[in-house]
């Protein structure tokens, strides 16, 4: 993916647009997703809190550390697989299926790093991605608070304040970069040495899709065993 | 000059060429003909490094392919100029930008300089007025001559066309041939098509090299094509009424 690197110009366009295709076009959805799936959060938490010697603000604990441990970084991540991934493998995979490739290639061009490595660099920027997932995730579980009223606002507050441990920020964006990396690679693969035709381009998105997902999910379990315990 | 030595190649237990030499002069439109399933464009993806092959050698003006560093051997594609079978325009890109690719990949030429040679080659292919379309909304006859486009556009040493002129009208196939030619001759290139046009046969075949069953089972050019008695070439060649005639003039005129 390395060698013989595409002209810097050209690239530099590639990687603006993918930045475009790749980010910033799942702004809308992961932020419709977190806002909802935080206040779902708060919900449940809320509702499951029967005996009064627990406090209240728990709720706002309880949202703010399955949002930034799991929710964010790694639930967002399989929707970008589907979203992201399935987009990637499919934009190589028609690519590989119309000879674009095989143009690019007798022109003397690395096709791999033409078409993957912009997306691994557009990808770096995924962490902001889920910064923003946190933060609506933790907002979403507010806005219920205030219009369900399971818990006061301020005590909900409190509660996400409470006990914070810079250093689970820092494992859930370690998890974060390597998740963007599997987004980036694996889908790309899948399309890049894909074989037939149209129908063919289905299937590998469908394939790529499930094994990123897979590998995600599992390499999510060996670092949360590594960093955590 | 490029230079062919028994090239020998299989998918799996089906051997698709078998054992191919010849060679395509520099200067000249070398045309390759044969029925549908023939192996032409097997043969041109070997020529151009993207299939592997199990034995022979392939060489460019002396140099032979599979010796090359991979260094080298990305830089002698990149005068290479190839026309797909399918077109194979980059379809996230308008017509403009896909002739104007090879120029930004490999020139330090200015926008300007870049963009005035792109309108020259789309007027050389009667395309001025298709700039900012995406091969999407072209025809196929369009997206065609935007392949011959971008593939020339950086005046290539070497050019390779998959039937360049199939789905196109008479008229249109004409005009690419004749273009094509042109380029050729004009700029000493080593042109090798893949047809099976007997238009274009007739029109453009200075070197003819007849594929059948994955064997070379001719070699000629068009003043000798209709002349020959071997029977595979005559089969193909006269599959039409109308050659069958023109075979006759010809016998007729000697
Ligand atoms: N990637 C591949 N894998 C397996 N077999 C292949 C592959 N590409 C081509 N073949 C086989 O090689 C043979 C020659 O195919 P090729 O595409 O070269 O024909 P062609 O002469 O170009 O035909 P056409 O005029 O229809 O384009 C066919 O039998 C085809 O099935
Ligand atoms: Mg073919």
């Amino acid at each position: 993916m390395f060698l013989k690197p595409t002209k810097w110009t050209v690239m530099r366009n590639l990687i603006f647009r993918d930045i475009d295709d790749l980010v910033i076009g799942s702004l809308g959805i992961v932020s419709f997703i977190s806002f909802f799936v935080g206040g779902v959060v708060t919900i449940q938490t809320a509702l499951n809190i029967n005996s009064p010697l627990i406090p209240q603000y728990l709720v706002g604990y309880a949202t703010r550390q399955s949002v930034i441990l799991e929710f964010a970084p790694t639930f967002i991540s399989i929707i970008m697989a589907g979203k992201v991934g399935s987009f990637i493998t499919s934009s190589i995979g028609t690519m590989r299926v119309t000879e674009q490739i095989d143009a690019l290639e007798v022109m003397g061009i690395n096709s791999i790093n033409y078409l993957v490595f912009p997306k691994t660099i557009a990808l770096l920027l995924y962490p902001f991605l889920i910064s923003i997932a946190m933060f609506l995730g933790v907002l979403g579980g507010m806005a219920a608070c205030y219009y369900g009223g399971f818990t006061s606002v301020s005590d909900y507050i409190w509660g996400v304040q409470l006990d914070f441990i810079p250093f689970h920020l820092a494992y859930a964006f370690i998890k974060t970069f390597v998740f963007a990396f599997f987004l980036a690679t694996i889908p790309s693969y899948h399309g890049y040495f894909m074989k037939g035709g149209a129908l063919e381009v289905g299937k590998a998105s469908t394939t790529s899709f499930v094994w990123t997902s897979v590998v995600i999910i599992l390499s999510n379990y060996i670092i949360t065993q590594l960093v955590l315990s | 000059m490029i230079v062919v030595e028994n090239l020998y190649k299989s998918f799996g237990s089906t051997a698709v060429l078998k054992g191919i030499s010849t060679s395509f002069d520099k200067g000249k439109t070398n045309l390759i003909i044969g029925q549908s399933g023939s192996g032409k464009t097997v043969f041109l993806k070997c020529l151009l490094g993207l299939f592997p092959y199990e034995s022979g050698s392939i060489s460019y003006d002396g140099k032979i392919y599979a010796d090359l560093s991979e260094d080298d051997q990305r830089v002698l594609r990149s005068k290479i100029g190839t026309v797909f079978q399918g077109s194979a325009l980059f379809d996230s890109m308008t017509i403009a930008e896909n002739v104007k690719f090879p120029l930004r990949m490999f020139t330090k030429q200015s926008n300007s300089e870049m963009d005035d040679r792109v309108d020259a080659v789309l007027k050389r292919v009667e395309l001025e007025n298709a700039h900012n379309k995406f091969p999407s909304e072209a025809s196929g006859g369009m997206q065609k001559r935007v392949a011959i486009a971008r593939a020339i556009v950086n005046n290539p040493s070497y050019l390779f066309c998959d039937e360049p002129n199939s789905g196109l009208d008479p008229k249109t196939a004409i005009v690419i041939d004749n273009l094509i030619q042109e380029i050729t001759s004009e700029f000493n290139i080593t042109t090798v098509i893949n047809s099976h046009d007997m238009n274009s046969v007739m029109e453009i075949g200075q070197k003819i090299v007849f594929l059948k069953d994955g064997y070379k089972a001719w070699e000629g050019s068009n003043k000798n094509i209709f002349k020959t008695d071997n029977e595979a070439v005559t089969n193909f060649v006269y599959s039409s009424e109308l050659f069958r005639k023109v075979r006759q003039m010809y016998i007729d005129n000697d």
